[in-house]
Parts: structure tokens; sequence; C-alpha cells
């Protein structure tokens, strides 16, 4: 996993609620076997029509907008437990994705993935939209370290909350793995104090 | 302190807790498909890593197969390359594998609970986030993206913060014609599709307790579909007589360990829920959706809503116009085209029964298609031993093959874009059935019955 640094950078918006991962990355492009290329079908039946060319109303096909960092409606992720949501949105460059909450299971595989799930107030959501609407260069600089994000055009710092362990593994480039092979004593000390079955 | 019967099936799991709230959490089944299991094998193989139990994974293909022909080569290239690579990976580590073709084979949160490998008392992960079905037995079950697929392959474990705990009471008796797949449609519409988000939900009530076994797997499957990390509910005599002899059921005495311990499973009076919700089972009627998500539903015979939140009107607006309705307009009289029994919310051997039941000496609509999936190769058996088969043909139903099919358009069931299909699967999600798809969810009555009319109608008048 990349480690993951400051990011200063403009952003998409998508000012709609309860984006399901079937439009993040429809089933039918979930067919590779491995983690890359997902990019290209990030958004796709929002982002190109039938025939395959891009449909010039969305957030991702306007040259007013681009930048590392995207910014959607409520609810953000709900659906399926498809990791390749998390792999598609990376791939087409987002590092961090902002919304004011996230689908449990999207969150994890984000955070597993080096891309940051980014919790606001419903509040600062609606203010940091209005604020793209009216200025599409907006740039935002989140500082993970800090736990806090810079809106340069307001002058004023928001802070955010993430679990301290998820923190660590992000800034570090750690993933879970490392982590639980080296419990190996502790899961087999664990196994051998269950009596019967499972 | 009172505990739920979450926190004693969480605690019994957890191997240690680390500084910063996180459990390293032990994972007793692990389920897999060839969808999210591909690259965990890949990341397990880069690692060089064994697999620690591979005794506690079975492997199943369901979302890729064909519901036809599934005894020639699958068509599609990349679906074959996925059906393919997971027989080789099994194979590679000695996974067990119910492949195409085999006995046991079908949509993996049927097989888990038919064959006796999902037991109450355990906690069982999947890369799908249907896991939650297995709840129903009084188990933790849920959802996992594919890294953590890798981490239980390479640990049987995972790194959690354990969720807030929901309860929802639903008590009475349910009316006649309102099924399970009624009453969880009839709860998400009251909490919204992020309602649960952040909570492990236990369902309990007279009415989650009159439910047969099917039922209450179709009631903790659509957990997921508002929000919810899972969902479960407490074993009883209707689990215990459920899981008696099968398959991989404890045998002998090692089932009357496993009763015993089984029985010290449940909400002890007094225990607490960070959030209740409490429902009347009388207040329940046959459901229907109207827009593209699960939370959108309505009983039949009312009408779409007209005012929706503040703030949320942009998101409704577009919703409906995917879905060519309008604010207060009625959906009785819409035709539909497509009919779609099946998915692992409704493909169990009593839905296949409900929907001959109804369909016997009756004929489907001309204009209409009706498929029925069975969701596994043992359902199918069934339902041909009991002649379901010949009485869904008479009625002009196609009886398919088991797999996930036309739930999530990923292999060769898709339904066309612009057309309406009431189904009994799980998502209505834009584009869930095949690009530009209207999908409508219902249960297997309300969707026999529209197969029948060939439109959408107030099914209270078969209901005497």
């Amino acid at each position: 996993m990349e480690k993951f640094e400051i990011i200063q950078s403009g952003a998409v918006p998508l000012p709609i609620e309860n984006i399901d991962t079937d439009q993040i990355i429809p089933a039918r492009f979930l067919k590779s076997t491995s983690r890359e290329g997902f990019g290209e079908n990030l958004f796709r039946d929002w982002r190109y029509d039938n025939s395959g060319n891009p449909k010039a109303d969305f957030a991702l096909n306007n040259p007013r907008y681009s930048g590392q960092i995207l910014v959607a409606g409520k609810n953000f992720g709900c659906g399926s437990s498809r990791e390749h949501a998390a792999w598609a949105i990376y791939d087409a460059g987002f590092r961090v994705v902002i919304s004011s909450y996230f689908a449990d299971i999207f969150r994890g595989n984000a955070l597993n993935n080096g891309l940051l799930p980014l919790q606001v107030s419903d509040q600062m959501l609606q203010r940091l939209f209005e604020q793209i609407e009216k200025d599409p260069q907006t740039e935002l600089v989140v500082n993970l370290p800090e736990q806090e994000f810079y809106v340069p055009a307001w002058d004023e710092r928001v802070t955010f909350d993430i679990d301290l362990y998820k923190k660590e593994c992000l800034i570090n480039g750690y993933d879970d793995i490392d982590f639980l092979v080296s419990q190996k004593e502790a899961i087999e000390a664990y196994e051998s104090t269950r009596p019967w079955a499972y | 302190m009172k505990q739920t019967l979450f926190d004693k099936i969480w605690d019994a799991h957890v191997v240690r807790s680390i500084p910063g709230g996180l459990d390293v959490f032990y994972i007793d089944r692990h389920l897999i498909h060839e969808v999210t299991s591909p690259q965990a094998f890949d990341e397990i193989e880069a690692r060089n890593l064994p697999l620690f139990r591979k005794d506690k994974i079975v492997a199943t293909a369901d979302h890729n197969v064909p519901t036809k022909n599934q005894h020639l080569p699958i068509q599609e290239p990349l679906s074959r390359l996925q059906v393919d690579k997971l027989t080789e990976n099994c194979n590679k580590y000695g996974v067990e594998l119910f492949g195409l073709g085999h006995q046991n084979q079908g949509i993996v949160h049927v097989i888990g609970p038919e064959l006796g490998i999902t037991q109450p008392g355990m906690t069982i992960v999947c890369g799908d986030s249907h896991t939650s079905t297995h709840g129903a037995f009084g188990a933790i079950a849920f959802g996992i993206g594919t890294s953590q697929v890798a981490q239980v392959m390479a640990s049987q474990c995972l790194l959690l913060s354990k969720p807030k705990k929901m309860r929802i009471t639903i008590d009475g008796p349910l009316h006649k014609g309102v099924s399970a797949k009624d009453l969880i449609l009839y709860v998400i519409s009251k909490l919204g599709t992020g309602g649960a988000t952040g909570y492990f939900v236990e369902y309990a009530g007279s009415a989650i307790r009159s439910l047969s076994m099917e039922g209450r797997m179709t009631v903790c499957n659509m957990s997921i579909e508002m929000g919810a990390r899972g969902g479960m509910i407490a074993p009883d005599e209707t689990t215990f007589d459920y899981v008696k002899g099968r398959e991989h059921a404890p045998k002998g005495e090692q089932w009357e360990q496993a009763l015993a311990y089984w029985k010290t499973l449940y909400t002890e009076e007094g225990a607490t829920f960070d959030k209740e919700y409490f429902f009347d089972a009388s207040d329940i009627t046959p459901m229907i959706t109207f827009g593209t998500n699960p939370g959108m539903g309505i009983p039949i015979s009312s009408s779409i809503p007209v005012n929706v939140p503040t703030g949320e009107a942009a998101s409704f607006d577009k919703s409906l116009q995917y879905m060519g309705f309008a604010p207060g307009e009625s959906l009785i009289g819409k035709e539909i085209n497509y009919v779609f029994i099946g998915s692992c919310t409704n493909s169990r051997i009593e839905d296949l029964r409900i929907v001959a039941d109804f369909v016997k000496g009756r004929q489907k609509a001309s204009h209409v298609e009706a498929i029925i999936v069975p969701g596994s190769k043992h359902v199918e058996q069934q339902a041909i031993a009991e002649g379901l088969d010949k009485l869904l043909a008479e009625a002009g139903f196609e009886l398919r093959e088991p797999g996930c099919s036309a739930c999530l358009a990923m292999n060769e069931d898709k339904i066309p874009a612009g057309a309406y299909c009431v189904s009994t699967s799980n998502r209505n999600f834009e584009g869930r059935q095949g690009p530009g798809s209207r999908t409508l969810l219902a249960s297997p009555l309300v969707a026999a019955i529209t197969a029948v009319e060939g439109k959408i109608v107030d099914i209270t008048q078969y209901l005497n």
C-alpha cells in the first residue's frame, strides 16, 4: 500500500446521496482477476452513454473540475462489499473521498487501499459543494498527520476524526495482514481454548 | 452487566484487544466465491503465506455462472476465466470447492445454511455484503472486502472495532400474504438506506419468532440494505430443527454439547442497545419499491411519496426520473415485462413453493418473461422431486439452473434498458439488473401475481 502524504488538490463534486458501489463500478466490470485497471470504468454508466461516449454533464467529464479529492453526498459507497469500488476510485487518481458519512464496508475497503474516507458534517459538506460550485478551482489541503484539512479560500482549518491505528497504517503504508500474521501465537492459543465443533 | 446475543458471540471470538480499541477477531467459517477471491489468493501467494486454516474455508461459483446449460463450458470468456481461476486456486491450496456441476453448488448464502455449515454462535465472513443472511441462525455474519479475505486466509482473523448495537422488535401476527420480504422492505423503508450504518442489528419480537428459517434468512439478508454491518436472530427450536441432521451439522455427543451452548445464545432481560426500534406487524402490508435504493419502498396499494426531506429532493428526483415515475403516482396498473424470482434473498425451496402454489392452474401474461432461479442444486432437486418444475413450466415460468442470475447482471441474465422488472432480489440500484434496467423489489408472491397479471395489482383480491 502506498503511503498517504499531504494532499493539496482541487476537488470533483458529486452532490448525489447514497451513491452505491454498483454506480461506482457496475458488476459487469468486476471480471478481472487482478486489482488494476478498474479506473477506466469508474462511474461507468453515469460517465459514458451506451455507445461509450463521455456524458458532458457528468462531473468527471467536466473540464471545470479536476483533482485527487472526490466530494460526494451522504452514505457514499453503500451496497455491495466489492473492494473493486475503492480500487476503481484510486486507479482513477483519487486519494481522498469526502462525504458526511460512508457505508461501513466501503470505508474499510478504502482504508485498506490508501484511499482516505474523510467524514465531515452535513453542513460542512454543503459548504464544500457551494464553494466548489462557486469556484471550481477551489483547492483543499488534506493533512492526515494533523487530522485536518485547510481550505485556502476560507483560510479555515477543519479537523476530522479517524481511527488512530488506521491513521498510522495510511501514513506508513502498512496493512493489517502483517499485523495479523504476527499474532499467530495468540491465535493458536485462542484456538486451543475452544473445546468443540466449529 | 446483562449481555446481548451480539455481545456474547462477539466476546467469545476476541483473541485479544489491542490499544486503540481494535480486536483481533476470530472467524469460524470463511465462504469464498469467484469474484472477490482471486486477488486475495494473489496476495497470499505474493507474500508466500500458507492458508492459516484451509479447513475453515468453503468455496462455490455463483456470481458469474450461466443459469442455462451448466454442463457446457461457460461461453463468456471473462466469466469462464474467473470461475476457472477459482477452481485452480482451490485445487492449489486444498480448499473445498462446490464448483459448477457439483451437487452442492449454489449461491454461497443458500448453500452454507442448507449444508449445515452455518451454525448458531459462529462468526462467518465472505467477500459479499449479503453474508448477513447467515445471521438468521444466531451467528455474527458479515461481508468483507478482498483485502480482508486475504487477511482471513492468512490468519483466520480480522482486526475490527466492535460495531454499535441496534435492536429492531416486530411484534404481533403478520397479515395473510405478508411475508418476511415485505417485513424487511417495510423496516428498510422506515429506517432508510443508511439508517443502520455503523450498527449490528438484532431482530426480535413475536413476528420474527414466527418466521421459518427461510423467512429469517430473507430478513437478515437485507440488513445491509439499510447499511447495517449485519443482522441476527437468536436461535430457537426452529433453528435447531433446521440445523439438525444436515451434512456439516454436529452429530452425536457434539450435537448435545453444541445444543447446550446454543441455548445460551439470547439477549438477556435488561441488556442495552445503542438504538432500538419497535414496529407492529399488523401495520405491514405487501410492499414494493419504486426508486433506486431499497429504502424507497411503499405498500403496493399506496402512492409514491410527494414530500421528501429537505436536501434530498435532487437525489429523489433523479431516482424517479430513472424509474420513469412521478411523485404521488400509484404503481397499480403499471405494465411489467420481466419477473425475476431468485437471488440469495428469495431462492429457497419455500420461495419456490409459494410461487408454484400460486401459479398452479394459471398462466403468466403473454408479454411477461418470467424466470425462476433456484438458489442451489439442492433446491433445484427438491423442486423437481415435489413436481414444482412441472407446475411452473405449465404456467409459462422458466425454471433455470442455480446461480446469482439477474440479481446483479454479471452473468448472461440481464434485464434490457428501460424495461421494468419485478424482482425478488435485494437491490434496485440503477443498472443493477443490466444497464438501464428498472427494478421493483417485492416478495415471491407479489412477483408471481405480477407475472400472471402482466402488471402491478393490489394483491389483496388474491388473498382469500
